[in-house]
């Protein structure tokens, strides 16, 4: 059985959205890393969330769980690759799994991090957002992580332990990488090759690789959705019930635009998750 | 007719004898591709009769994967007469595969 609703992100908005809608009777997944990840938790202190100044990011954070899990919304860790839309059903790629949902909100937060010279050359041709996906087609051969998540030491050891002969770049030293995996310390990062990628260029070293794999924390929401409207600086287009131009797609939080605060998020992730249910009921009457 | 699942040899009999083949190459530990799967189906469903839509397995197929230089799954690409004439890299929206064949038809 799908889920009514699927979340992707469990920030402020996320949460908001999916105890909303389970208050709607709705059963809901949240997809999203782990909250202590978001950047919300680093706050030391934030005095504009009216009637409760002075509670720390991450305060807030466990709140918002503990609020969450008492509304039974269900919960999964992982990195959403793809979303895709069949005949009023969404279906949802995590890792090597898949969810599936009537309706979905967008709450990923600003995604940071531009695309690398050569990514988009090279996407599909030994450039990878997926290491479970697309790693046994790379055994024996040299490949890239270059780790932008905290996860992505977990996939680089995968790929060593399938038979992938892989060096690790990030622009920090990673917790928990296997001692077999060589670590590159992060610079200018280039994508180089020919018909496919031959290498990485890190700085004026050239790393050989026939694959290098790109592990951010988060997707941008058009490679999540590829039709998916925005605004000329990027944020997703909404309307005032925060849906999108695709049917049964909303955003909500700072994904939307400014102000890039608790409150519009929160605010935001109410009206998603009311207008995703509504859209769920409207679903089931038609 | 649905979809077809082909190894090596089926594949090398059936494809270059269609006027027109989509061929999506998957694999089980792949998420984007089991999410792939029910629009395939669909298109299988719908296309069928007109054209082959097919599967392969590139775990099972590892020489089809390297023949056609699948760096990256799910890969679909499409056949006129056993000649590539395009491909599609990652999961798109079910549309942009029926437009294709459409367009081939």
């Amino acid at each position: 059985m799908p889920y009514d609703i699927a979340v992707v992100g469990g920030g402020p908005a996320g949460l908001s959205a999916a105890i909303n809608a389970r208050a709607r009777g709705k059963s809901v997944v949240v997809v999203g890393n782990d909250y202590r990840e978001s950047p919300l938790y680093r706050a030391e202190r934030v005095d504009n969330y009216l009637g409760m100044p002075g509670m720390t990011g991450a305060q807030l954070l466990e709140a918002y769980r503990r609020h969450a899990e008492s509304m039974e919304v269900d919960f999964r860790a992982g990195r959403v690759l793809n979303i895709m839309q069949l005949e009023g059903t969404c279906y949802l790629s995590i890792g090597s799994e898949m969810e599936t949902a009537k309706a979905v909100v967008l709450a990923t937060g600003v995604v940071r991090g531009k695309k690398l010279p050569g990514e988009v050359k090279y996407l599909g041709r030994g450039v990878s957002y997926c290491a479970t996906c697309d790693g046994m087609l790379y055994r024996g051969k040299p490949v890239v992580v270059v780790g932008m998540a905290p996860d992505a030491p977990e996939e680089a050891n995968f790929l060593q332990g399938i038979g992938c002969q892989v060096t690790y770049v990030s622009a920090r030293a990673p917790e928990g990488l296997v001692p077999a995996i060589p670590y590159v310390k992060s610079g200018r990062l280039e994508i180089v090759g020919e018909d496919g990628v031959t290498a990485l260029r890190v700085g004026d070293t050239e790393l050989p690789a026939q694959c290098v794999f790109l592990l951010r924390s988060a997707m941008p929401p058009t490679d999540l959705l590829p039709d998916l409207a925005l605004e000329e600086n990027g944020y997703i287009t909404v309307n005032r019930q925060m849906g999108t131009n695709l049917p049964g797609i909303f955003a909500a939080g700072d994904c939307t635009g400014l102000p890039l605060q608790l409150s519009k998020a929160t605010g935001e992730g109410l009206v998603a998750g009311q207008a995703a249910a509504e859209y769920v009921d409207q679903l089931s009457n038609s | 007719m649905s979809v077809l699942h082909l190894n090596e040899s089926e594949f090398n009999a059936k494809i270059p004898a269609s006027s027109l083949a989509m061929v999506d190459f998957w694999a089980t530990w792949c998420g984007p591709c089991k999410m792939l799967a029910p629009a395939i189906e669909n298109i299988g469903g719908k296309y069928g009769d007109k054209a082959v839509i097919a599967k392969v397995d590139v775990d099972a197929n590892p020489g089809l994967a390297a023949k056609y230089g699948v760096m990256s799954i799910p890969t679909v690409i499409f056949f006129k007469d056993g000649k590539e004439i395009d491909r599609k890299v990652g999961v798109q929206p079910a549309d942009v595969y029926t437009k294709t064949l459409d367009a081939n038809l």
